[in-house]
């Protein structure tokens, strides 16, 4: 589904992945794990094309098509989704509005007449219950006063009403507490399925608990430094990063 | 967003830019007491009016142009200009088919439905293109219910008394130089009556068109609500694309008797300019309302247009227990300028004032908020909110506020609350990242920020405002 290959991006002037390599095959769940500032989020926001970093060098392809080519929007509409680490406010625009627009340009792309209101509102129902929010989310402005918890449900439903092919969950458990942890962790297992997959990008193990991997990556220093099993998360979990760095620092 | 997207965003010409070839009446060009004796002569006004007119130009004559607004304001040559110009037609038409086709389908193209079989039963217009009203529809069901609605022309012929009684009552012809200027020189708009104890059965509404080249427009709305009664009026407004600037100064007076309410909506799409700065409507505008004893006064709007707008529809709050609101979007892009707000003078006990401004600024435009709040020392209990906002969508525009506060009332609670804010990179990706184009994703950025006022509008108004923002805020510059 997803090749990276030799990738070198930078923000300004500074180079913060060096050489990295990834690929992530249907029905998969990896974990992308390392110290602060190895490059984790640099990499999901080069996936989704913010316009705020550069790719030097290197190649993603994204079910045979040329990522790096693809407008931001376009990427999107290609099923590639990002759960954000901080959501982003935006008054006045309610989240049934927001949404309506972002369905319905995904449906544009692919050909598809726009959704009638009343299928549009029964879709917003269902998946509402993924994460347990309640109705009245519909009227709220976009993240607008939203607790932390709530933000990041918010994303996960907004997840399951765009049906994306990549997920990438960009440090997630963040500022959640156990139970907003279980709710989010719930909410992407039900959405997982053999023809998509998930990136679940981390500092800590304990999402790893709820949210299974196939593959675990260290990315350190802008490259991907160490690729195991489910089994390294719990062992970075009890020795720390610093032997990670002690082994390739030398 | 980088800047060379936004660049790529389609560019939305201004879309009521067209002229009407329709062969036009003028009175030569110049502004002296003989061409105002000549247009009072052509539309066989009565003395009393023409020396109200008189009296003005006289106060006008030694006054000048006003240089307090924030606005970089050109020289007008006032003397270069048409005061009357009237697309030739036989009279006053009695039905449709005595109006120019030529005409008629101005309006169509306009979207305006002046036909009979287009009219929408819930709404009567008057159109008015350059000076005179072309036609005023569903005035005989009106009539059922005692309410007026005809050109001011028509109304001075046929209803003289009220007209005397109440022109000037609000706005005085001294009020201020545009002011001045429009007492002078008016040529038509619109009238209304609403007697005591009527709600207007149907939704008013004017449509203002400047054709004609080298003329200025000076449009003269008066409207009386008696006691008790309601009534909802809309004001629209459009130009031709032109390189040369159009000069409108109109005035809006409204008398809002004890118990009656009105709710005054305008969606003002006057030409802006083009992309350089170039041609434009000026705009200098005088609104104001006179409010009674536990009577309201609305006022919306929602202004894309015009190369300099000048205007603050105001609220005399004169009856104890009076509520006046004002709400507003002032969008302004390119090289537009504004200067624009309310004053809410609260002269009665308990009376109670809202504002609401948003001001959004693109492109290179500087956009300002000026207000005053006013409380007199025997208006005790007055209350005002007023909550300005600015957006600025790029680097290069302004937004400025001036808010005045006035209080001669310990008891008076006045709050004022102010914000700025950018639509920032961080807002864009995330709408981009759900498969929002950038484009799109200003527009409901734009229209979630106005959503409070756009809220505020009659149904059929609020879907085209919405539109208008979303085509004045396009190709903008620098975004990001």
């Amino acid at each position: 589904m997803l090749e990276i290959k030799n990738l070198h991006a930078n923000i300004g002037d500074k180079e913060i992945l060096k050489g990295l390599n990834l690929t992530v095959n249907d029905g998969e769940v990896h974990a992308i794990m390392g110290p602060n500032g190895s490059g984790k989020s640099t990499l999901s926001a080069i996936i989704t094309g913010n316009p705020s970093y550069t790719v030097t060098e290197g190649s993603i392809t994204f079910n045979g098509k040329d990522l790096l080519a693809l407008k931001p929007e376009d990427r999107a509409r290609e099923g590639i989704f990002l759960s954000f680490q901080y959501p982003v406010e935006i008054p006045g625009v309610s989240m049934v509005n927001f949404m309506r627009a972002a369905i319905n340009a995904k449906r544009q792309y692919q050909g598809q007449e726009p959704l009638s209101s009343t299928d549009f509102l029964h879709l917003m129902r269902e998946k509402q219950k993924v994460v347990s929010l309640d109705n009245r989310l519909a009227n709220r402005s976009v993240n607008v006063g939203f607790s932390g918890g709530e933000k990041k449900r918010n994303e996960i439903f907004q997840m399951a009403m765009l049906e994306p092919k990549l997920s990438i969950l960009d440090e997630t458990d963040s500022g959640l507490d156990i139970d907003a942890l279980r709710i989010v962790a719930e909410g992407v297992n039900l959405l997982k399925r053999p023809d998509n997959a998930t990136i679940v990008i981390t500092h800590y193990q304990r999402l790893l608990d709820y949210i299974v991997p196939d593959v675990v990556h260290v990315l350190y220093k802008g490259r991907i430094v160490m690729t195991e099993g489910k089994e390294l998360a719990l062992e970075l979990e009890k020795r720390g990063y610093e032997w990670i760095k002690e082994k390739f620092d030398a | 967003m980088s800047k060379g997207e936004i660049n790529e965003i389609a560019n939305q010409e201004y879309k009521y830019g067209f002229v009407t070839d329709v062969e036009t009446d003028y009175i030569q060009a110049g502004l002296n007491a003989d061409i105002i004796q000549e247009i009072s002569r052509r539309k066989k006004e009565p003395q009393w009016l023409l020396d109200f007119r008189l009296k003005a130009f006289d106060y006008w004559s030694k006054s000048v142009m006003p240089r307090w607004p924030h606005l970089d304001l050109p020289d007008i040559d006032y003397q270069k200009m048409h005061y009357f110009a009237a697309p030739k037609q036989k009279k006053a038409p009695n039905s449709l088919d005595e109006v120019d086709p030529e005409l008629l389908k101005t309006f169509d193209k306009l979207g305006i439905p002046i036909e009979e079989q287009k009219m929408l039963s819930g709404m009567a217009v008057d159109a008015i293109m350059d000076s005179v009203s072309v036609k005023t529809t569903n005035k005989e069901k009106l009539a059922e219910a005692g309410v007026i609605f005809c050109s001011i022309s028509e109304a001075i012929q046929n209803y003289p008394d009220l007209v005397k009684q109440y022109l000037g009552s609000v706005v005085p012809a001294n009020d201020n130089f545009f002011a001045a200027l429009n007492s002078a020189v008016f040529t038509d708009g619109s009238f209304v009556y609403i007697p005591k104890g009527v709600r207007c059965p149907m939704e008013l509404s004017s449509y203002f068109r400047i054709n004609a080249r080298n003329t200025g427009q000076f449009e003269r709305t008066l409207i009386i609500a008696d006691d008790e009664s309601y009534v909802s009026y809309l004001e629209g407004c459009t130009a031709p694309a032109r390189d040369e600037y159009q000069l409108h100064a109109a005035i809006v007076e409204i008398v809002v008797h004890d118990r009656a309410e009105v709710k005054y909506s305008t969606v003002q799409n006057w030409y802006p300019g083009d992309k350089e700065g170039k041609g434009g409507v000026y705009n200098f505008v005088t609104k104001r309302g006179l409010v009674g004893e536990d009577a309201k006064l609305f006022w919306t709007q929602v202004e894309t247009g015009s190369a300099i707008t000048w205007k603050y529809p105001s609220c005399v709050l004169k009856g104890d227990r009076s509520v006046g609101e004002f709400y507003s979007v002032a969008v302004t892009n390119n090289f537009q300028q504004a200067d624009t707000g309310t004053k809410m003078i609260h002269l009665g006990k308990d009376t109670r004032s809202h504002i609401v401004s948003k001001g959004i600024s693109a492109g290179r435009s500087q956009n300002a908020y000026r207000g005053l709040v006013k409380v007199v020392a025997a208006a005790s209990g007055a209350r005002n909110f007023s909550q300005c906002d600015s957006l600025l969508i790029g680097d290069k525009c302004g937004a400025h506020t001036f808010p005045y506060m006035d209080i001669k009332n310990d008891t008076a609670v006045v709050e004022h609350e102010a914000t700025t804010s950018k639509i920032s990179e961080e807002q864009l990706f995330y709408c981009q990242q759900r498969g929002i184009e950038s484009n799109d994703a200003v527009s409901l950025i734009v229209n979630g920020y106005a959503r409070e006022v756009l809220d505020k509008l009659p149904m059929e108004f609020a879907v085209e405002a919405k539109r208008l923002l979303e085509i004045s805020i396009q190709n903008t510059d620098g975004v990001g």
